[in-house]
């Protein structure tokens, strides 16, 4: 995944340093980081996962909002960089929670467009082969893991995200939820994740958050939800 | 109208309640939403009518449904002397509770653009103004200053400006998702940081949103908080 999400880009990151606010002592810095976070392109049109989730939406939710955090995230990485060369441990330790949240967020981001696809494609549907079984053995069915993660997304109080996810110590798939951008790390493979930001559905679905939690299954692309248990 | 801190001071004092199984089979009442001080479009261009009229009638109004509920269940588990169950409800108490308290709070510090709470502060809050003064040179320096820690913020949460208790100093706070200001800190002015605060009318635009709360500001209900101190507040719901 890393050789995706983070790439050279020598022509984008002089648009990244030009779009940057000013700051003192920008030129100079930029020489630490080597490698830049950039903007994936999402795999599909914006308007593709019509009516379910709106053009405007996956617009702003990817060229702004995702753009924020690799912005963010090439900040912080270039502020650690800077504390680490100057040996200023405390500083570098003060700016984990940027790494954190605007890593978070990329990464995140990164994983959620790829597990969406247009209705007319890919998306919806219910997931076969070993996944399917999977589902099976660990939830019941698959329409009680659907409702199981769709009570998880609503039990969520503030900004955050729910996964399916694998847990690689004890072999078997979890619902887990997390967060702000807090990311699914450690033992556990994320393989599906919902946003449940209000950023990600409001414009379409204001307060009714309950209705974008149903709608979104119509466009979960689960093959590639099954590449990522199959290579988990 | 019962205030939370009579709410829990009661079910501590009753322990193991008899036979109690929702809010009014104890006497208690439940919580209600309360009328905005002014019209859905008295906001705007600031703050649009639409985004008042979801945040007041549906968005606090779960709040308010959503604790009357955990409060139930609360009076329900104290009477059955289970405590696990009554921990289990105290992070729905804390969410709903707070964001009822919370947006109780945001209404009352908020005033048309054109009214002399929102355009006068000098007039309509002279202590308050002076403290600020005090303490970051000018008004234009704090509301920079507010700004910049509420823009922090890595979710959903609120920006405050608060009394200590005691010392009488002002601090700006953040607090998450619909954590309620307590302890000794007396919550002076509230800004609701959450997207669907401004998101329909502001987008990803943050900045300018808390821009333009400023035009928006209710100075005389923070000035009135500033020199009553807790106990006044916490009576406003």
């Amino acid at each position: 995944m890393s050789s995706t999400l983070f790439r050279a880009a020598p022509a984008l990151r002089g648009a990244l340093r030009a779009s940057a606010a000013p700051r003192v002592g920008a030129m100079a810095s930029t020489s630490f980081v080597r490698n830049k976070a950039t903007l994936p392109d999402l795999p599909y049109d914006y308007g593709a996962l019509e009516p379910y989730i709106s053009g405007r939406i996956m617009e702003l939710h990817h060229s702004k909002h995702h753009q924020t955090y690799v912005n963010g995230l090439n900040s912080a990485l270039e502020a650690i960089a800077e504390a680490e060369a100057k040996k200023d441990f405390a500083k570098a330790a003060s700016l984990a929670p940027l790494l954190n949240f605007h890593g978070g967020g990329h990464l995140n981001h990164s994983l959620f467009w790829e597990n969406l696809a247009p209705a007319s494609r890919e998306g919806g549907g219910e997931p076969d082969g070993a996944l399917k079984k999977a589902i099976e053995t660990d939830f019941g069915s698959f329409s009680s893991f659907r409702s199981q993660l769709n009570a998880a997304l609503a039990g969520i109080q503030g900004s955050g995200w729910a996964w399916l996810a694998k847990d690689k110590t004890a072999g078997n798939l979890q619902i887990v939820t997390r967060a702000n951008q807090d990311p699914v790390t450690g033992s556990l493979v994320p393989l599906l994740g919902i946003d449940a930001w209000e950023h990600a559905y409001y414009l379409q679905y204001e307060n009714r958050k309950a209705e974008y939690f149903d709608a979104i299954w119509n466009v979960v692309n689960w093959k590639t939800v099954a590449k990522r248990f199959e290579s988990s | 109208m019962v205030n939370l801190s009579t709410l829990w001071h009661y079910l501590a004092l009753q322990n193991p309640l008899q036979a109690a199984g929702n809010l009014s089979s104890t006497g208690l009442t439940a919580q209600t939403l309360p009328p905005l001080p002014f019209a859905y479009d008295a906001l705007e261009p600031h703050i649009s009518a639409q985004i008042m009229e979801l945040h007041h009638s549906k968005h606090h109004a779960a709040y308010v449904a959503g604790l009357n509920r955990a409060l139930d269940a609360h009076v329900a588990a104290v009477a059955a002397g289970d405590v696990a169950r009554q921990i289990e409800l105290q992070r729905d108490i804390r969410f709903h509770g707070g964001g009822h308290i919370n947006h109780s709070l945001f209404w009352k510090n908020l005033a048309p653009p054109g009214s002399r709470e929102a355009k006068a502060p000098e007039e309509v809050a002279p202590r308050l103004v002076k403290a600020i003064e005090r303490q970051w040179t000018s008004l234009q320096g704090f509301k920079e200053e507010f700004g910049r820690v509420a823009l922090g913020i890595q979710g959903s949460g609120w920006g405050w400006l608060v009394k200590e208790e005691g010392s009488g100093r002002l601090r700006i706070v953040t607090t998450k998702d619909q954590d309620p200001v307590v302890g000794g800190d007396v919550p002076v002015l509230g800004v609701d940081m959450w997207e669907h605060a401004y998101y329909l009318q502001y987008l990803n635009g943050k900045a300018a949103y808390v821009e333009n709360i400023w035009h928006v500001i209710n100075w005389k209900t923070a000035e009135e908080r500033f020199v009553g101190g807790i106990p006044d507040e916490k009576t406003e719901l």
